[in-house]
C-alpha cells in the first residue's frame, strides 16, 4: 500500500495508530474527569485505556501487514517497518503495564485514575519517538513521554520515596532534554535541516563527518540519549528513581521508556550519521562501561528492586552493543532483544509486585526463600525471567544475546562481544541467587508467602511473559523474521540526491 | 539608519537582560524582562519579521508576563529574597561559565553558515511582500510543521494533566 502524504486522507492514514491512541487519550480523559470517585471508576479507566492500546496495536499491525509506505520523502513521520515494529514494542509494554496496574493500584491504595491517562500519553510520545523522521518530532515525542513518566514516577503522593524519585527524574530529565535540544540546534546550524534523511544526505554529500559543529551536535544528542536510556556514566538517577516509583511504573520505565530511547537513537544514527565513524567509537566505550559497571554494581545489591534497576542498566549496555554494530543485523538484534527484554523485565517486576507491599522497596532476595514450595507456578515464572535476563539457553534472552553477539562479530567488534559474554557470566552472580532462594531454602516462617498472590491482570502478565519467553527461546524464527523485516526500514529505499544551490 | 536602530535595540536588550538577572526582587526582574522582550520585538521588525514581532509583544511581553507576575503574586514572592549565588564556589562556576560563553561568542563572530544553507539576500523581505508576513508563517506552521504543531498541543495537554495530578490536594 503506497500512501500519498500530500492529500489529507493519506496523511490521516499514515498517522492512524497515533490518531487512534490520541482519540482514546481523550476518551479516558473525559471519563476520568467525569468519574473519579471510587476504585471501580479507576478500574474502568484502566479497561478503557487497555481498549485504546489494543486498538492502536491493531492499527499498527494492519499498516505493517499491508506494507504501508510513503509515495514521497516522509517529512515528519516515517512510514517504514521499523516504525511499526517499535510501535508494537511500546504498545506491548504499555498493555502489560496496564494489566499489572489494574489490581496493584487498588492494593496500594492509590486512587488517581489519571494514572492511565498519563500512561497513554507516554506511550503516544514513544510512538512519535520511534516513528519520527524529523528531530523536532523526536524531541516532542521525547518530551511528551518524559512529562508523562515524571508524573507517573511520583503518582503515589503519600510516599516520600515516590516524591524523591519524581523530583530526581524531573530535574535530571530536564537537564538531559537541554543537552538534546542544544544538539539539535547545532546540527541544524551545520546542515540547515532537521529532517533525518536530509541531514544524512548533507553529512555525506558535503563531507560534514569532520565538521566540528555537526560533531558537537551529535555528541550532545548522544549525551541526551544516554541519559534517557540510563547508560553509564549518565545513569546516576536510575537506581533511586526505579527504586522509589510504584513497581508497575518502574517496569514501564525500565522496558518501554528505555526501548523508546534506543529506537529513536538507532534511527537518528542510521539515517543521519551512517557515514560518521566517530559515534561507533563513542558508543563502543559507552557500551563497554555500561555493561561492566551495571553488572558489577548489581552484584552488590541485596534489595530485589535495586538489583533489577542495576540489571536494567546492564541491559542498556547490551542494547548499546547492538546499536554500535551499525548494521541492519544490529538493528534486527536490537528489535528482538528489546522484545525479549520488555517481556522479562515487566514479568520480573510483576512477580516483585506480587511478593511485596508498600512499594516493594524492602523486598530482598531472602524474602523469596521457599517460594518454590508455596507458590510453584509463580516461582517457575520468576525462574524463567531470571534465566532469560541472564541469557540462559532455551529462553528468548539467550537468542537475543546470541544475535547481538553475531551482529557485533560481523561488524568486526570481537572485543565488544568478549566483554558482553564475560559480563553476562558475571550477571549470573545476581540472577541466580533469587532462583536458589526460591527452590533451595526453606520458607522463613510457616505463614511466609501467604499474602503473595497474583490476581487477574497481573496473573495474565506473568503467565503470558513467561510463556512467550520460552516460546521465543525454542522457536524464535517468527519473531526473528519480524525483527529482520522491521529493521529493513532503517536503510532508506531511495537515495536522495542533493540539488545544488 | 537600520544599523543605528539595531544598536539601540540591542543595547537596551542586553542592559535590561542584565538588570533582569541581577535584581533581587522577582517583580523588578519580571519588569526588566518585559523591556528585553520589547527590544527583541524591535529587532524582529528590522529583520522584516513584523508578524513575529507582533506575536512577541502579544504573547511574550503580554500574556506570558502576566502569567509570571500572577505566579509571583500567588506564591507571595514579592519581597526581596536572598541572592541565588551563595558562597564563592557558585560565583566561581558562574564566572567560568560566563567567560566560556563570551569566548564562544568571540570565536563564532566571523562564522557564517555554509553557502548552500544561506537564503539569498532579501529573500524574506520579498517573500513577505509577495504573500504577506502572516502567510509565510502560517504556510510553514500548518503545512510542513503540521504534525509537530499538533503534537505540541498534546504535549501541553499532558503537562496540564500532570501538573493537576501532582498539585491538586484532593482529586
Amino acid at each position: 500500500m503506497v500512501i500519498d502524504l500530500n492529500n489529507t486522507a493519506g496523511l490521516l492514514l499514515a498517522l492512524a495508530p497515533e490518531l487512534v491512541l490520541g482519540f482514546w487519550c481523550l476518551v479516558v480523559m473525559i471519563w476520568v474527569a467525569w468519574r473519579h470517585g471510587s476504585f471501580e471508576d479507576q478500574w474502568v479507566a484502566g479497561v478503557l485505556s487497555l481498549a485504546g492500546l489494543v486498538m492502536a496495536l491493531g492499527t499498527v499491525i494492519w499498516l505493517w501487514a499491508s506494507d504501508a509506505r510513503a509515495a514521497q520523502l516522509a517529512g515528519m513521520m516515517a512510514l517504514d517497518p521499523y516504525r511499526y515494529a517499535t510501535a508494537v514494542l511500546f504498545l506491548l509494554g504499555a498493555i502489560l503495564t496496564v494489566l499489572l496496574s489494574l489490581d496493584y493500584l487498588k492494593r496500594e491504595g492509590v486512587r488517581i485514575p489519571e494514572y492511565y491517562l498519563l500512561l497513554l500519553f507516554g506511550t503516544l510520545g514513544m510512538m512519535f519517538m520511534g516513528g519520527g523522521s524529523d528531530l523536532i518530532v523526536i524531541f516532542l515525542g521525547l518530551e511528551l513521554m518524559s512529562v508523562a513518566v515524571y508524573v507517573l514516577a511520583g503518582i503515589d503522593r503519600r510516599s516520600p520515596f515516590c516524591a524523591e524519585a519524581a523530583l530526581k527524574y524531573f530535574l535530571l530529565g530536564a537537564f538531559a532534554s537541554g543537552f538534546f535540544l542544544y544538539g539539535i540546534a547545532l546540527i541544524y546550524g551545520a546542515t540547515g535541516t532537521t529532517n533525518l534523511v536530509l541531514i544524512g544526505t548533507q553529512v555525506s554529500g558535503f563531507a560534514l563527518s569532520s565538521n566540528l559543529m555537526a560533531l558537537l551536535g551529535l555528541g550532545l544528542l548522544l549525551i541526551g540519549f544516554a541519559f534517557k536510556v540510563a547508560a553509564v556514566p549518565f545513569h546516576m538517577w536510575t537506581p533511586d528513581v526505579y527504586d522509589g516509583s510504584p513497581t508497575p511504573v518502574t517496569g514501564y520505565m525500565a522496558a518501554a521508556v528505555k526501548a523508546a530511547g534506543f529506537a529513536a537513537l538507532l534511527r537518528v544514527l542510521f539515517h543521519s550519521f551512517g557515514g560518521v565513524v566517530v559515534w561507533h567509537e563513542a558508543l563502543w566505550w559507552l557500551a563497554v562501561i555500561t555493561m561492566v559497571a551495571g553488572n558489577l554494581v548489581a552484584l552488590a545489591q541485596r534489595q530485589l528492586k535495586r538489583m533489577l534497576a542495576y540489571s536494567s542498566i546492564a541491559h542498556a549496555g547490551y542494547l548499546l552493543a547492538a546499536v554500535t554494530s551499525g548494521s541492519s543485523a544490529g538493528a534486527a538484534a536490537f528489535l528482538f532483544y528489546a522484545l525479549a527484554y520488555t517481556l522479562m523485565t515487566i514479568g520480573a517486576f510483576a512477580v516483585l509486585a506480587a511478593a511485596g507491599r508498600g512499594g516493594e522497596r524492602g523486598v530482598s532476595v531472602d524474602d523469596l526463600n521457599g517460594l518454590g514450595s508455596r507458590r510453584p507456578w509463580l516461582a517457575a515464572a520468576m525462574t524463567v525471567f531470571m534465566l532469560s535476563l541472564l541469557g540462559f539457553p532455551g529462553t528468548a534472552g539467550f537468542i537475543g544475546k546470541w544475535y547481538i553477539l553475531s551482529a557485533a562479530i560481523d561488524a568486526n567488534q570481537q572485543l565488544l562481544a568478549v566483554v558482553l559474554v564475560l559480563t553476562s557470566v558475571i550477571s549470573a552472580g545476581y540472577y541466580l541467587p533469587p532462583v536458589m532462594a526460591m527452590y533451595m531454602r526453606a520458607p522463613s516462617s510457616p505463614e511466609a508467602h501467604s499474602e503473595t498472590t497474583v490476581a487477574g491482570g497481573a496473573r495474565l502478565v506473568v503467565a503470558l511473559s513467561a510463556a512467550l519467553l520460552v516460546v521465543f527461546g525454542f522457536w524464535p524464527n517468527a519473531a526473528l523474521e519480524a525483527a529482520r523485516r522491521g529493521s529493513t526500514g532503517l536503510t532508506p529505499a531511495v537515495v536522495y540526491t542533493v540539488e545544488g544551490p | 539608519m537600520v544599523l543605528g536602530v539595531f544598536w539601540v535595540f540591542a543595547g537596551v536588550a542586553i542592559v535590561s537582560a542584565f538588570l533582569c538577572i541581577t535584581r533581587r526582587s522577582p517583580v523588578a526582574s519580571a519588569l526588566w524582562l518585559i523591556l528585553t522582550l520589547f527590544s527583541l520585538a524591535g529587532i524582529f521588525v528590522l529583520l522584516d519579521a513584523q508578524f513575529i514581532a507582533a506575536l512577541q509583544v502579544l504573547v511574550y511581553a503580554g500574556a506570558i508576563m502576566v502569567l509570571f507576575l500572577f505566579v509571583i503574586m500567588l506564591l507571595n514572592l514579592g519581597r526581596q529574597g536572598p541572592s541565588d549565588l551563595r558562597g564563592w564556589p557558585g560565583r566561581l562556576v558562574a564566572a567560568a561559565l560566563g567567560l566560556l560563553l563570551a569566548a564562544e561568542l568571540w570565536a563564532v563572530r566571523t562564522w557564517a553558515p555554509e553557502e548552500h544553507l544561506r537564503l539569498p539576500e532579501g529573500a524574506i523581505a520579498r517573500m513577505s511582500e509577495a504573500e504577506g508576513p502572516v502567510h509565510v508563517i502560517s504556510d510553514a506552521l500548518f503545512r510542513e510543521y503540521l504534525i509537530p504543531f499538533e503534537l505540541t498541543s498534546v504535549l501541553l495537554l499532558a503537562a496540564i494533566v500532570g501538573a493537576v495530578v501532582l498539585a491538586k490536594r484532593r482529586l
